[in-house]
């Protein structure tokens, strides 16, 4: 990469990680914490991520908030496909990393085996402060990857 | 698979899918539509997205160590669910919580009922637009989960209340950090009765919408606020007493039209009766007992000094981190089988730990006798019932929850048919879902 691309790289992973849409897939306990976590009193907004879309279209960063089910599983994965790139992808708490104390017949085993999943936050349900160190620990994964534009991807 | 719903429209209907993922159904849940342009001609309900098997896991799980499932099933107040697992194993073995236990009970409860209520007022507001109401709400139950936390150790789902009693006894300071809750609860319940009650856009949302009359709420099994805004005062608390709420005054506010006016405004008044029951409770307690972790005894470092022969000293660990010092425990765990050892002798000597391991361990642990028992608290939602099946093994032969919320979303088909599209939304905010009890 030359220096103005990589220049450029970085300005875009700042933009990038500053504004984050983030649509929240809430299904159950976490979702609590996850209220706790976007209200005023640990304040999301403080890290740019302050603006829920409720729609996946509009949204960069799907936090997928609770126990996901098999039954589930395809409206997980149809809204992940509903979210246009760059996308990125938060596992919140132990049910979505792993399924957590959930090991039965009818509960998804980790989100990642249906989805990519960029930060896994652990707990169950996670404190704010947990969420709010993954989301700047996802920040920084935005800064440092391989940002992709338009044109740049057209050349390759 | 053509559902009820599509093979009872009618051609020309338009049929609109609401769910599982509008960002109204807090939770997850399906609401097919037939819809007459605005009007909604008929509907169905789909549940089941947030099966997580708790029925058949907790056969699986010993008495004791399915708690924490306990604790997800209405998972905005994790301590009432926790209290009907309890109260109904203690019924199975004939025992009683000490009196300071449960007081804790009580007072913890009450403010679990206070989170729930909250949120459900919170989200049901924020769905009418009622942004503002939403960020006092949560702000409000920061402050009680700050009780919770302390003396729990956990925000949530804190498996606090077990069998015969609690886990810990309160933490040191849970005298100021109650009154300030309650003072902080206090001013958000005015604050927002001031933007609701007499806001005209919630109330042409919510006044004389959905109405259900005291009859079909009973015929459907409702309870909790939900059947108390019909105008039954049926409260589990004064129909079957538990705990000491017999020695409690408390007022049980009752509705007039069981429209979603009254469900909001129920569960607002509600929440100042649960106030006045935690100052009652708070004056009733007497004082925890002083911290050991002053001491400047860590629980490594205590483990470490039990190895050394010579120290006879017994070993100090928190109240609230171990919570079950022989000093208090009695005070708090009613002695038993159903208590699990405490930590002083599991740390320091062999008999304990093989009472430890003979607790915990899958195949020994707590044994109630055979027989079935149906214990009931009023959670947040109404009437929380635990039936619990016991063949005298470790493990439940069967675990029933009858869950408040499963009845009163099997009204919500009856209630949205002949609404507008966007009555939808108020309706099932004031009903408060809970996947978790819903679905189990």
């Amino acid at each position: 990469m030359s220096r103005n691309a990589s220049a450029f790289n970085s300005v875009l992973g700042w933009a990038r990680k500053f504004s984050l849409f983030h649509y929240p897939f809430v299904t159950a306990c976490c979702g609590m914490e996850y209220m706790s976590a976007a209200c005023a009193h640990f304040d999301l907004d403080r890290f740019g991520a302050g603006w829920t879309r409720f729609s996946p279209r509009q949204a960069d960063l799907l936090i997928v908030v609770g126990t996901v089910t098999e039954k589930l599983t395809p409206v997980l994965q149809t809204v992940y496909r509903q979210m246009v790139d760059p996308k990125w992808v938060i596992a919140f708490g132990a049910c979505a990393v792993s399924g957590g104390i959930y090991d039965n017949y009818a509960v998804l085993q980790g989100i990642d085996t249906v989805i990519p999943v960029d930060v896994y936050i652990p707990g169950g349900p996670p404190r704010p402060e947990t969420v709010l160190d993954g989301l700047i620990k996802l920040q920084e994964k935005i800064q440092k990857q391989d940002q992709d534009w338009r044109w740049r991807k057209r050349r390759s | 698979m053509t559902t009820r719903l599509q093979s009872e429209a009618r051609r020309e209907s338009l049929l609109l899918n609401m769910g599982p993922f509008h960002p109204a159904m807090h939770g997850t849940i399906r609401i097919m539509l037939e819809i007459e342009g605005e009007r909604v001609r008929n509907a169905e309900v789909e549940i089941g997205f947030l099966h997580r098997g708790f029925e058949k896991t907790c056969e699986n799980k010993t008495w004791f160590n399915l708690l924490p499932y306990t604790d997800r099933l209405n998972y905005v107040s994790p301590l009432l669910n926790n209290l009907g697992y309890a109260l109904a194993v203690e019924k199975l073995f004939g025992v009683e919580a000490p009196a300071r236990a449960r007081l804790i009970r009580v007072l913890l409860g009450e403010l679990s009922r206070i989170a729930d209520h909250l949120t459900c007022v919170a989200a049901m507001a924020m769905e009418c637009g009622a942004f503002t109401v939403f960020l006092y709400n949560i702000k409000a139950r920061e402050f009680i989960w700050d009780v919770i936390e302390a003396t729990t150790g956990a925000r949530m789902t804190t498996s606090y209340i077990r069998i015969g009693g609690v886990r810990a006894d309160l933490h040191p300071g849970w005298r100021e950090a109650t009154a300030r809750a309650v003072a902080e609860t206090r001013k958000v319940l005015k604050d927002v009765r001031g933007l609701l009650d007499a806001n005209p856009i919630f109330l042409k949302r919510t006044r004389d919408i959905a109405v259900i009359s005291p009859e079909r709420a009973l015929a459907y099994g409702w309870t909790g606020p939900c059947l108390r805004s019909t105008g039954i005062a049926y409260d589990v608390r004064r129909a079957h007493p538990y705990l000491d709420y017999d020695d409690f005054e408390f007022e049980i506010p009752t509705g007039e039209r069981g429209d979603n006016f009254d469900r909001y405004l129920v569960r607002m008044r509600e929440m100042e009766q649960s106030l006045r029951i935690i100052e009652q409770a708070a004056s009733k307690l007497g004082a925890s007992p002083p911290a050991v972790m002053a001491a400047s005894v860590e629980p490594a470092a205590a483990i470490e000094a039990s190895r050394s022969r010579r120290e006879r000293r017994p070993i100090r660990l928190s109240p609230n981190l171990e919570g079950s010092e022989k000093a208090v425990s009695e005070d708090i765990l009613a002695a038993g089988p159903w208590a699990a050892p405490p930590k002083e002798d599991v740390y320091s000597s062999i008999e304990g730990l093989i009472r430890h391991f003979q607790f915990f361990m899958k195949d020994h642990g707590i044994r109630p006798p055979r027989g079935e028992v149906y214990g009931a608290v009023e959670g947040g939602n109404g009437e929380v019932g635990f039936y619990l099946v016991s063949d005298g093994s470790d493990t439940p032969a069967r675990v029933h929850l009858r869950a408040p919320c499963f009845h009163i979303v099997a009204a919500l088909e009856e209630l949205i048919v002949g609404l507008y599209l966007a009555d939808i939304i108020p309706t099932f905010g004031s009903l408060n879902m809970i996947g978790g009890e819903l679905d189990r």
